[in-house]
């Protein structure tokens, strides 16, 4: 079991529920994915159309745990801010922490994001941060109260995967006990079964899911390639070699030349 | 007097937020409120009170990775 706070959670998937060609496409990607955490955000409301109302009805009927995100926040009292909204609309303490710090790769700014939250854990959050690798900011973050970190393992959108091998292998060495993430980047179920056999906790996934010929289909491409990628690291996968080593008994082999 | 509303100059009758957020259509939705930039819980709605050019954000549940 997965234990993300005080959640105890089956699936190991987080899916995001944002870019799906419709509603009922995104239903269905939910369903097929088994995830047990969705994330959302929060955005301007118009009096006259209220859309969000109707997201928020959908969302509630899928009976999962929601993870409301600070997306597109750039500086630490927008996330906190954000993070206050949230909070409130959504009735959960969580939150996925982004503090934006450059609009190409939207990589975090990984100062404001230690700063949020600081400010966050002392309000009772339960923060859940979008950072890098980086194994100085990963201890500054739990310092700060975080239980749960999520480094990226590439640019958010980009599906180029794990983009830092050592680093994300490092970061796992270092930080056993602590639920680790990968979030952003994905874009194949390899690449989330590579997560998992590394012995990262979970893996959120959001664009190569909704942007997939058929969303839902491939929601249940990931929930396999997630199950089968922490069964192989419970297993303790071998290690590799240089040189190749004979897999059949070479003593009994008869004389024939 | 007049606020900006995500954004949009509307001209407004009430005079604190629960006031303006009923007369702009919101009345029952779920939204999460800011007034100038500084959040403002639900419960202290009816109590924050507006001025002319004031910066309004009024926010609702949306799609998210």
């Amino acid at each position: 079991m997965l234990r993300l706070y005080d959640t105890e959670l089956r699936s190991r998937l987080l899916l995001g529920t944002a870019r799906y060609p419709s509603p009922s496409i995104l239903t269905e990607a939910v369903k097929a994915s088994g995830t047990q955490i969705v994330t959302v955000s929060l955005r301007r409301e118009s009096g006259g159309e209220r859309a969000g109302q109707g997201f928020w009805s959908i969302i509630r009927d899928l009976g999962a745990h929601v993870l409301p995100n600070t997306a597109g926040c750039h500086s630490v009292k927008e996330a906190v801010t954000t993070a206050h909204m949230g909070r409130e609309v959504f009735g959960t303490s969580w939150v996925k922490l982004e503090v934006i710090g450059e609009d190409e790769t939207l990589q975090p700014d990984v100062f404001g994001l230690v700063e949020a939250a600081r400010i966050l854990c002392k309000d009772g959050f339960e923060v859940f941060p979008y950072t890098t690798e980086d194994l100085i900011v990963a201890e500054r973050l739990l310092e700060a109260g975080c239980r749960v970190l999520m480094p990226w393992g590439s640019p958010i959108g980009s599906g180029r995967g794990l983009n830092n091998l050592f680093g994300l292998k490092a970061l796992r060495a270092r930080f056993p006990e602590v639920p680790l993430v990968v979030d952003a980047g994905i874009g194949i179920p390899s690449h989330a079964a590579q997560a998992l056999e590394l012995g990262f906790d979970a893996v959120l996934i959001n664009t190569a899911v909704s942007q997939a010929r058929d969303p839902a289909g491939m929601a249940g491409a990931f929930a396999q390639a997630v199950a089968a990628g922490r069964a192989a690291y419970e297993a303790g996968p071998m290690e590799p070699r240089d040189l190749a080593v004979p897999s059949t008994p070479v003593i009994g082999k008869a004389f024939l030349g | 007097m007049r606020i900006l509303v995500n954004g949009a100059s509307r001209e407004i009758g009430a005079a604190d937020l629960g006031g303006a957020l009923e007369e702009l259509g919101y009345g029952g939705a779920v939204v999460a409120t800011a007034i100038n930039g500084e959040f403002v819980p639900a419960a202290e709605r009816q109590a924050a009170r507006l001025a002319d050019g004031d910066r309004i954000e009024v926010l609702a549940p949306m799609q998210g990775g």
